[in-house]
């Protein structure tokens, strides 16, 4: 097991720093020159010369690479172009919201998605499995952006039940766990669990269908078990599985926030990405991305690790 | 077998046997879920190619006086948009460019990266782990992340959505197609090929691309899905068409400030990216289930 962590942790650091490099090509295949971003539209040849050297864009690729991966494993990732503050705290800012919106839509997707795989992978073929396999195809292919703005019309609109955006009364982004926070966490997390639930739900059901159909099952039925300890067998067989399946699934709810949050106005590290975007603020741009595809690369991590702490067949492989 | 033939099989019907595709074929004709996505998606593909022979009213022409009628307005049957233009004329034209952008993507990284993860797959060695490696790097983004970021770092347009949407897919198709083919690479009749003088490239081609082609086939099919969402998605932020131009996401993004006039019409566009996400969704399944043979 110590071996098995070790080497996976090991495996780590080249992709940190692939994904690392990705980020910062990122700005190299933006069209034309970088320094256009910062520069004023009326700035002379000398300025941008400066400014040329001062941002270090006059050196070899590598060695900017270089420089620039020194600065990040150090905390700093540049100022952002449209505010002046550090990137880095601009994101850790940002990313607390999305992990609350994603860690709530966690809740309601993973609790949704198992139990329906369950009950669907149990009574296969017979019309529960039917309901719940079309909710779960229906999930999976649901524009989830466009969900967000259907509830939004039935409950904001329509029902004036809920607000359209915002995360909190009047429009602060500073988040609390209270009715006057939770209403506006409400529409977001659902319209962001329903892909979750659609995977969750059908990967979970065909575990079960397979563990069901496995020799061993029907030797705990002829020596007499009842079904609900049947069943126990099934979920502890599917776990390590079905967990690792929703470690990705939080890891894409944390990095593909960006949609549902522009939807909702939600104010986490999609809605900075969003804007980073539109303002041509590249410092900022790949900030956001590397510190979101880092986190999902150690949530990856983490899940393998506690995949095959639990699961005894991993090791021997 | 000269044991089987003298118990008296019946002797195997007249003509040429039926192969396995024409088996697949049948099977998917009699799944009646799979044909009725395949009509529904014909539908949409027929209407959005003759959209300018349907008698449509122009998608591009506006009037401040028409903004934003309901549905089933007499002359309007689906409304009309914040700037007074036809719907229905809109959502079909509409297709036209969505189905661009949301298909082309994975039809380009289904030739890429089937060719990629053949070749990792037969030749092996260092090359696998150089390409297999490089895989492992674009999995290490959120799918939807990596779109945007190359997608925002290129800037808004067609054919950005195209690029950025095919380097997402290259990756998942590449894998599928090298583990496919690694399965299939040490059977008999490959060895056979080998044997007989056939050159990498020519086993690859005749023997190999035959028996990995279904299975890459039908995830692609799945990520057609996946692939229309996205490049709506995109749109829908800003980084893909341009204003006038009728696309279903772009549609979205501009009804979005009428939800409080007329909010279902601002929801239609929506529901044709579900349809044909939700299409090609249910035609991968029978498909696979189809291809299936042994259940």
């Amino acid at each position: 097991m110590l071996v098995y962590g070790a080497r996976r942790i090991v495996y780590v650091i080249p992709i940190v720093i692939s994904v690392a490099l990705v980020c910062f090509m990122l700005v190299h295949i933006t069209p034309g020159d970088p320094l256009v971003a910062i520069l004023p539209a009326d700035a002379s040849q000398e300025l941008a010369n400066q400014l040329r050297v001062a941002y270090g864009f006059d050196r070899p690729l590598p060695v900017q690479f270089g420089l620039w991966l020194w600065k990040a494993v150090n905390g700093d990732l540049g100022n952002s172009i449209a505010t002046g503050r550090p990137v880095l705290s601009e994101v850790l800012r940002a990313v607390g919201n999305t992990v609350t919106l994603a860690i709530a839509a966690a809740l309601i997707g993973f609790s949704l998605g198992l139990f329906f795989g369950l009950i669907a992978g149990y009574f296969r073929d017979s019309w529960i499995d039917k309901v719940a396999t079309s909710i779960a195809i229906a999930g999976v292919s649901v524009p989830h952006y466009w969900l967000g703005m259907v509830l939004v019309i039935i409950f904001s609109v329509e029902l004036n039940w809920l607000p359209a955006v915002g995360a909190g009364p009047g429009g602060s982004s500073a988040w609390g766990w209270d009715w006057a926070h939770i209403r506006y966490l409400i529409l977001p997390a659902i319209t962001t669990s329903v892909i979750p639930m659609g995977i969750v739900t059908r990967t979970v059901r065909a575990l079960t269908g397979d563990i069901l159909s496995q020799d061993f099952v029907e030797a705990l039925r002829a020596k007499g078990l009842r079904e609900t300890h049947v069943f126990r067998h099934v979920i502890k067989n599917a776990a390590p599985t079905a967990l690792a399946v929703m470690g990705l699934q939080l890891g894409y709810m944390l990095g593909g926030s960006i949609l549902i949050e522009t939807v909702f106005s939600w104010p986490g590290s999609g809605l900075l990405l969003n804007s980073a975007i539109f303002q041509r603020d590249l410092p900022l741009l790949q900030g956001t991305i590397l510190v979101l595809a880092l986190f999902f690369v150690f949530l990856n991590l983490i899940v393998d690790i506690v995949q095959a702490s639990i699961d005894p067949r991993i090791k021997r492989s | 077998m000269s044991a089987i033939t003298e118990i008296g099989l019946p002797a195997a019907p007249a003509g040429k046997a039926r192969g396995y595709w024409t088996t697949v074929g049948r099977r998917i004709m009699r799944d009646k879920v799979s044909m009725a996505c395949a009509a529904v998606l014909v539908a949409i593909f027929v209407a959005a190619l003759l959209a300018p022979w349907l008698g449509l009213a122009d998608p591009y022409q506006g009037s401040m006086i028409r903004r934003l009628r309901h549905i089933a307005t007499p002359g309007y049957p689906l409304g009309t948009d914040e700037l007074g233009r036809d719907m229905l004329s809109r959502l079909i034209y509409g297709g036209r460019l969505s189905l661009v952008v949301g298909i082309l993507p994975v039809i380009l990284a289904f030739v890429i990266g089937t060719s990629l993860g053949l070749v990792a797959g037969y030749i092996g060695g260092w090359i696998n782990t150089a390409i297999m490696r490089t895989v492992d790097v674009f999995y290490a983004f959120p799918s939807v992340l990596l779109a945007i970021a190359i997608s925002g770092a290129l800037g808004a347009g067609i054919t950005n959505s195209i690029v950025s949407l095919t380097i997402v897919f290259v990756p998942q198709i590449t894998r599928v197609a090298e583990s496919v083919t690694t399965g299939v690479r040490n059977m008999d009749f490959v060895e056979a090929a080998r044997a007989s003088g056939a050159g990498p490239l020519t086993i690859m081609r005749v023997h190999m691309l035959g028996n990995v082609l279904g299975p890459i086939f039908v995830y692609a099919t799945g990520l057609i899905s996946v692939s229309m969402i996205l490049a709506a998605g995109l749109s829908f932020l800003g980084l893909g068409t341009k204003p006038p131009e009728p696309e279903w996401g772009l549609m979205l993004n501009t009804l979005r400030t009428a939800i409080y006039v007329n909010p279902w019409v601002a929801a239609l566009p929506g529901v044709m990216i579900f349809a044909v996400s939700i299409g090609f969704n249910l035609l991968s399944d029978g498909m696979r289930s189809a291809m299936d043979i042994r259940n």
